[in-house]
């Protein structure tokens, strides 16, 4: 007992000793989208244990989160929908991505077990634009012969808040439905034809579980955790797969990360490719008044690139591939204090 | 003769009443004065304070009509009357928010001030005396329950009930016969404008029958009991004598509850169905209003038009209640000019 108050005091002064260094140069403010932000407290929090580094991340949206970091009122911004390499140049900031998710169509018809119902991106396409209103249209039935099928109206779901979930989702939709493209397109809030929405993931989970005979779209962490019945998708190759890690990562396999991280990992080539994935994003700019800020920054991504890939496999997020990894961590000597020195190589 | 004659005015007053104030206040003699100096603070603070609120408002506007200037330059009063809200092409019309603020808050209103009208009545004419005082603490209870509780219930146990034993009876009995059928048409999921009102109904109920009750209580005995002396029923008394006695009370406390309604959220975004078309104007359709857009969209609205147009919508919830506010004030007025005369 005295031992261990003698320890925990000599513990106490050494770290108060180290205190005043480390919280003056170095806690890191960030904040933006919400898809990520589980992880990233988690991530927080274990780097805080490691190092005694304070990472304070807000979940305030992507963009408030792009808002905030261009006016530098945060260290780094957090996005779900990646910025063109020309807008990244206009407003002096670089991108790098940080894990992968994946978004997927959930159902809740009696009878029909997870995985049993098949859908394509037209078909999918077709069903949020109203053209499809009821489980035994033609289309549906010539995916899936012999699965039985009511014959009611589909009641489909979607977010209602902005989202990284729904840009991933209606980037996929116009990429394989050319009337959606050209009717409705992509972004973070559409002007949806048709369904009720939810807010937030926990929202439309909501309600896909409370409407029967509905359809509607969530991360793969909630379809995991509340045993919803997921649709198959029929991906770019023509094969119909399953959402898991496996997937996800095949998916993001097929990328080209060196030539721009601006990749939306929707309908990529690939076997076993998910259809509808998507990365999260840091923003940071390129041209730094706070060098030290900065560093610290990047040594947080580093050590999560290093050490966080278990929490996030706990916590259903797809780690990024070892070798985009060593792309990014290359990518950030574009980071410079103002007499033009690369922050993460000092 | 008052009190705020101390000195001389004890002195004028019969000895008996003088000698009864002289008990209850010390003689004004060797009371302190405090200086005038400390007067005038206390009237520039005072004063201030009432400014403030008037520079905040005129703040609040000011930064309302700026954050959505790009909007209002763009689409001008056009603004109120399109129907269309597309991010993606950044086009922006209010007018399906707008519709579903004021429809919300005209049903909720409907069915709160009546029922409202029944508890205050029942409370203060007709209930036992061993019931008055636990009835009404429950209701006030009822006032403190926060909005989200209201709108997870209401989309997970009253949307249900709504749709299975309402909607669908009524689609069955008027689904064929024009004008009633489009009314009650639309998918049978309990989520739409009519819950949405139903709830907000059930939140504002207990602020405008609090308030009902206590204005119903400070109608003088002597008057109530002269009326029922007259041979009044119960009714001719509250409608007679309680209501005219308290009409601005009565109003002040609708309008509490109508300020409430319009500017409620949470559970509103819960039970709307956050549905930005007006396709049909079926009480059962999913709509969207003011307040359930920005707490939406605001956090991932771009900067420029979309941003702009938000805070747009806002500039109209603000005035839709200031032209509230200003229609009973001229209500009021309306009901004392013709206060004396012959009904």
């Amino acid at each position: 007992m005295k031992l261990s108050f003698k320890l925990s005091l000599t513990s106490l002064v050494a770290s108060m000793a180290a205190l005043p260094v480390l919280a003056v140069a170095q806690d890191v403010t960030g904040a933006g989208a919400s898809f990520p932000a589980p992880l990233y407290s988690k991530w927080a929090a274990d780097y805080n244990r490691a190092t005694g580094i304070k990472i304070n991340y807000q979940s305030v949206g992507s963009g408030a989160g792009l808002r905030q970091i261009e006016a530098k009122t945060v260290d780094f911004g957090a996005s779900d929908a990646p910025l063109k390499d020309d807008e990244l140049a206009k407003k002096g900031l670089v991108q790098f991505p940080t894990v992968i998710g994946g978004v997927v169509p959930v159902v809740n018809i009696k009878g029909i077990a997870p995985g049993q119902l098949k859908l394509n991106g037209q078909v999918l396409g077709d069903i949020y634009l109203g053209k499809i209103t009821k489980w035994t249209d033609p289309a549906i039935k010539a995916l899936n012969p012999t699965l039985p099928l009511p014959d009611v109206a589909i009641s489909p779901v979607r977010r209602a808040d902005g989202s990284g979930t729904s840009f991933i989702f209606t980037n996929y939709l116009s990429k394989v439905n050319p009337e959606w493209k050209t009717k409705v397109g992509e972004g973070t809030a559409v002007n949806w034809p048709v369904g009720a929405g939810g807010k937030g993931n926990e929202g439309v989970a909501a309600f896909v579980g409370r409407l029967p005979n509905s359809i509607g779209y969530v991360e793969y962490a909630y379809v995991k955790q509340n045993k919803m019945t997921f649709a198959q998708m029929r991906n770019a190759a023509g094969t119909f797969v399953s959402p898991d890690d496996a997937a996800f990562k095949a998916a993001a396999a097929g990328a080209d990360w060196a030539k721009s991280f601006y990749q939306i990992l929707t309908e990529q080539p690939g076997k076993d490719a998910w259809p509808i994935t998507g990365a999260t994003f840091i923003l940071m700019h390129k041209a730094q008044d706070k060098p030290a800020q900065a560093a610290s920054s990047l040594k947080f991504f580093d050590w999560a690139f290093k050490n966080g890939d278990k929490t996030a496999d706990d916590l259903d997020y797809v780690p990024m591939p070892a070798n985009v990894k060593v792309i990014i961590e290359k990518a950030w000597a574009d980071i410079k204090d103002a007499s033009g020195k690369s922050i993460a190589t000092k | 003769m008052s009190s705020t004659l101390p000195a001389g005015g004890a002195a004028f007053d019969p000895v008996s009443k003088s000698a009864k104030r002289n008990m209850i206040n010390p003689p004004p003699g060797n009371a302190v004065r405090r200086s005038p100096l400390a007067d005038k603070m206390f009237a520039w603070v005072a004063q201030g304070a009432a400014w403030l609120t008037l520079l905040l408002l005129a703040g609040i506007l000011l930064s309302l009509i700026v954050g959505a200037w790009p909007a209002i330059s763009k689409y001008g009063l056009g603004f109120l009357t399109s129907t269309t809200w597309d991010p993606v092409k950044n086009e922006y019309g209010g007018l399906v928010m707008i519709y579903g603020t004021v429809a919300t808050s005209l049903i909720a209103l409907i069915i709160a001030v009546p029922v409202s009208f029944g508890i205050a009545l029942f409370l203060t004419e007709l209930s036992p005396t061993w019931l008055k005082r636990p009835l009404g603490t429950a209701i006030e209870l009822l006032a403190a329950v926060p909005s989200i509780v209201y709108g997870m219930w209401g989309l997970l146990v009253f949307g249900p009930i709504l749709a299975t034993y309402v909607q669908q009876p009524l689609q069955k009995a008027f689904g064929e016969t024009p004008y009633l059928g489009a009314l009650v048409s639309g998918p049978p999921v309990g989520i739409g404008i009519l819950s949405a009102g139903i709830i907000l109904a059930i939140m504002i109920i207990p602020f405008i029958a609090s308030v009902m009750r206590d204005v119903f209580d400070v109608t003088p005995v002597m008057l109530k009991e002269s009326a029922y002396a007259l041979g009044s029923t119960t009714w001719e008394v509250v409608y007679k004598v309680v209501l005219p006695y308290t009409k601005a009370g009565v109003v002040g406390g609708i309008m509490l509850g109508l300020g409430r309604a319009l500017g409620e959220t949470m559970a509103i975004t819960f039970v709307i169905g956050n549905f930005n078309q007006l396709d049909s104007l079926s009480l059962f359709q999913a709509a969207n209003s003011i307040t359930s857009a920005l707490a939406n969209e605001f956090a991932e609205a771009a900067e420029g038009l979309h941003q702009a147009a938000l805070i747009y919508l806002g500039l109209v919830l603000f005035f839709i209640t200031f032209v509230v506010l200003a229609l009973s004030k001229l209500m009021l007025v309306q009901l004392s000019k013709n206060e004396g005369t012959k009904t």
